[in-house]
C-alpha cells in the first residue's frame, strides 16, 4: 500500500504539474489532447467503479456517455437550453435510464451480464443512429455551444476549457476516492471477491450492483456532456462498443481496481495513440494484441504493479525484523542455557 | 401470398446464417464457457477470406469456401492455443477483455490489408427459380439448403462417431470426461477448429447477397449471443432453433413493423425474455 506520509506531497505535485501544464505544453493542439485525454479518463473511472471495483465487465458504457453527449447536443442546439442546465440533465439522465438498464442487466451474472450490456451498448447505438428527428442521425450534431461562463469567467478557449476539464477531473477523483473508501466501497468490493460471500456478510447484491451501475453511469454520462461542450460536434458512432473498449485498455493498462489506474492508463494511451499518428486508424493492432499481453502476463496494470512491490517489500522488510528479532531471541535463549 | 412467401424465405436464410455463427458460439461456450466475442472477428475474416480467393485467385465459390473455413478454423485454433488455454485458470474477466482484444486485432488487421470500404462477392449463382408463381433467387435457396446440410453433418458427427461423443462429454461434464480418458486439448482445439469452420463458411454462404468490411461481424455476433440466450448457452438444438427465431422475427420484423429497426427487434426480444427469465428460455442445455 502506499504509505500516507508521502501520498500527499505525491498527489499536490501531479495537481501542481496538471496546472502548470498548459503554460509548458508547446502549442494549443496539445492542451486539446490532454484536455480529451482527462474527459476519458472521467468516463474510464466510472467504468472503473463497476468493472474494476464490483467487478462486472459492463459494455455499454459507451453508450451512456453519449448520452449524455446527446442530451448537451441536443437541448442546446435544437432547444436553445443553457449549457450548464443540460449538463445536470445529461447526467441526471445517463443516471436514470442507468438505473432502469441496470435493474434488468444486472440480474444476469458473469457472461451474461457482458452480453447482454454489449446488446444494451448496441440498442442505444442503433436508437442514436435511427432516431433522425431527436438525434440527427448518421449525420451527427454539430455546432454545439461551448460551455458558457460561470461569473467572469469564460470558456471560449482551449485554454480555459482545459482547466474547466480538469476541475471535473479532480471533483471526479475526489468523489471516487470518497466512494471506494467508504463502507459502500467496501460493499463493492467484496461483491467483486465473491458475490456468495458478500451476501452472506449481510450485502444486498442486487442493491448495491445497481447502485454501482448508476453512479458509473452518471460519470459516463457527465464525461459525455462535456465531451459534447469541449469537441462540439457528435455522431452516434461514440456509442459504439469500440469506445467501451478503449476505456477498458485505459483501465487494464493504468491498473484495474485503482483510483489512479484509468486515468494514467487513458493519459498514456492518448498520447501513444497521438504520437503513433499513422497508427490512428489502425490503433488497434496495436491496441487489441496489448489487451492480450496485459490480462495473460501482467493483469494489475502499472498501478497495481507497483502496489504490489510495495507490499512485498513492506512483507519483506516485516520479515526481516521479524527474523532479526527471533535471531537475536533464540541468541539470548542459548545465552541463558549456557 | 408471394410476399408472405418471400418473408419465409428471407427468414429462413437470415435463420440458418444465424444459426450456423450461433452453433459456432455456443459449441465453444460448451466446453470451454467463455463468451467467444471474437467469433464475430472470425465470421468477418471468413468472408473476406472466400472474397480474396475468388476476386483475386479466382477460386471457384466452393473452393474459396473450403479455404475460408480452413484458413479461419486455423485461426480459431490458433487462439485457443495461443490465448485461451493459457487463460483457463485466470478470473472469467480476462478471457472475455483477451477475447474483445483479438476482435480488435482482427477487425485493424484486415481494415489495413483491404482497407475499410465495402466489398462485394460476385454472385456465383445470380440465378432465379421460379415454381408455379412463386420467385426465389438461388443464392438464398443454396444458403438455405447448405446451412441445413451442414447441420446434418454437424447433428451426425456429433451423435454417431466417438470423436464427436467427446465434444457432448466434455460440454457435459469436463470431470467426467477427464475421468473416462478424453483429452480435453484434443476436444478443446477440434471444437475451435469447428466453430471458425461454421463461422467462415456462414460468412461465405450470405456473402454474395451481402457487403463486406471489416465491422460486418458485429451485428451477427451480437444476434448469435441473443440466439445462445434464447436456445441456452452450450445447446446446439437451441442454437439452431434460436437461429430460425430471430431470422423470422427480423424478416417478418422489418416488412411488417419497419426496416429501419429491424436490427433493433433481436435485441429487443433479448431484453424482454431475459426481463421475465433471467435464466434464458432453455436454462439446461448440453451444460451439466
Amino acid at each position: 500500500m502506499m504509505s500516507k506520509t508521502w501520498q500527499k506531497p505525491l498527489l499536490a505535485v501531479l495537481l501542481l504539474l496538471a496546472i502548470v501544464f498548459p503554460m509548458i505544453a508547446a502549442n494549443d493542439y496539445y492542451i486539446y489532447v490532454m484536455s480529451l485525454a482527462y474527459i476519458m479518463a472521467i468516463a474510464a473511472v466510472g467504468l472503473n467503479l463497476i468493472l474494476g471495483y464490483t467487478g462486472q465487465l459492463n459494455l455499454a458504457h459507451a453508450g451512456f456517455m453519449a448520452i449524455g453527449a446527446y442530451t448537451v447536443g441536443i437541448l442546446t442546439v435544437d432547444y436553445g437550453v443553457p449549457y450548464w442546465f443540460a449538463f445536470v440533465v445529461a447526467g441526471a439522465l445517463s443516471a436514470i435510464i442507468g438505473f432502469f438498464a441496470g435493474l434488468l442487466s444486472l440480474r444476469l451474472k458473469g457472461h451474461f451480464f457482458s452480453i447482454f450490456t454489449l446488446c444494451v451498448g448496441f440498442m442505444i447505438y442503433l436508437i442514436i443512429e435511427k432516431s433522425d428527428a431527436l438525434t440527427h442521425g448518421t449525420v451527427g450534431i454539430i455546432d454545439i455551444p461551448a460551455p458558457t461562463g460561470i461569473g467572469p469567467i469564460r470558456f471560449d478557449n482551449t485554454w480555459s476549457q482545459y482547466y474547466l476539464v480538469l476541475f471535473f477531473l479532480v471533483v471526479s477523483l475526489w468523489l471516487m476516492s470518497r466512494i471506494v473508501h467508504s463502507l459502500l466501497g467496501r460493499a463493492f468490493i467484496a461483491i467483486r471477491n465473491g458475490e456468495d460471500l458478500a451476501e452472506t456478510l449481510g450485502i444486498n447484491l442486487m442493491r448495491t450492483k445497481v447502485l454501482a451501475f448508476v453512479l458509473s453511469t452518471f460519470y459516463a454520462g457527465m464525461a459525455g456532456a462535456l465531451y459534447a461542450g469541449f469537441v462540439r460536434f457528435i455522431g452516434p458512432a461514440m456509442a459504439l462498443e469500440s469506445h467501451t473498449f478503449d476505456m477498458i485498455a485505459f483501465i487494464l493498462v493504468g491498473g484495474i481496481g485503482t483510483l489512479f489506474g484509468p486515468l494514467l492508463g487513458a493519459i498514456l494511451l492518448t498520447w501513444l495513440t497521438q504520437s503513433l499518428q499513422f497508427l490512428q486508424d489502425f490503433r488497434m493492432i496495436v491496441f487489441g494484441p496489448l489487451l492480450i499481453l496485459l490480462v495473460m502476463f501482467f493483469p494489475q496494470g502499472l498501478i497495481g504493479y507497483w502496489r504490489e512491490r510495495q507490499a512485498r517489500r513492506a512483507a519483506a522488510s516485516m520479515q526481516d525484523r521479524r527474523l532479526q528479532r527471533s535471531v537475536v531471541g533464540s541468541q539470548q535463549e542459548v545465552g541463558t542455557n549456557a | 401470398m408471394n410476399i408472405f412467401f418471400q418473408q419465409v424465405l428471407n427468414g429462413l436464410t437470415l435463420g440458418s446464417v444465424y444459426a450456423l455463427v450461433a452453433l459456432g458460439l455456443t459449441l465453444v461456450y460448451g466446453i470451454l464457457h467463455i463468451p467467444n466475442f471474437a467469433h464475430g472477428a472470425l465470421y468477418m475474416v471468413g468472408a473476406y477470406m472466400a472474397f480474396y480467393l475468388v476476386g483475386s485467385l479466382g477460386a471457384n465459390y466452393w473452393v474459396a469456401m473450403a479455404g475460408a473455413a480452413l484458413i479461419v478454423a486455423l485461426l480459431a485454433v490458433l487462439s485457443d492455443r495461443l490465448i485461451f488455454h493459457r487463460l483457463r485458470n485466470a478470473p472469467p474477466l480476462h478471457d472475455m477483455i483477451a477475447a474483445i482484444g483479438l476482435l480488435l486485432f482482427l477487425e485493424a488487421g484486415i481494415q489495413a490489408i483491404w482497407g475499410a470500404e465495402f466489398h462485394r462477392l460476385a454472385p456465383p449463382y445470380p440465378q432465379i427459380v421460379r415454381l408455379f408463381d412463386l420467385v426465389a433467387p438461388a443464392q438464398r435457396l443454396i444458403i438455405i439448403a447448405a446451412a441445413f446440410g451442414l447441420m446434418f453433418v454437424l447433428h451426425l458427427f456429433l451423435t454417431r462417431t466417438l470423436t464427436g461423443s467427446t465434444i457432448i462429454a466434455m460440454a457435459q461434464n469436463r470431470e467426467g470426461a477427464s475421468l473416462v480418458g478424453i483429452d480435453a486439448t484434443k476436444v478443446s482445439v477440434l471444437t475451435f477448429a469447428i466453430s471458425g469452420a461454421l463461422a467462415a463458411v456462414a460468412a461465405t454462404l450470405f456473402a454474395p447477397i451481402n457487403l463486406i468490411y471489416p465491422s460486418m461481424g458485429h451485428l451477427v455476433i451480437m444476434k448469435a449471443f441473443v440466439i445462445i440466450i434464447l436456445g441456452g448457452m452450450g445447446s446446439i438444438p437451441g442454437a439452431i432453433v434460436g437461429g430460425l427465431v430471430i431470422g423470422f422475427a427480423e424478416s417478418f420484423g422489418a416488412f411488417y413493423v419497419s426496416t429501419n429497426y429491424k436490427d433493433i427487434i433481436a435485441f429487443a426480444l433479448l431484453v424482454l425474455i431475459l426481463s421475465f427469465r433471467p435464466q434464458g428460455l432453455f436454462p439446461s442445455g448440453a451444460r451439466a
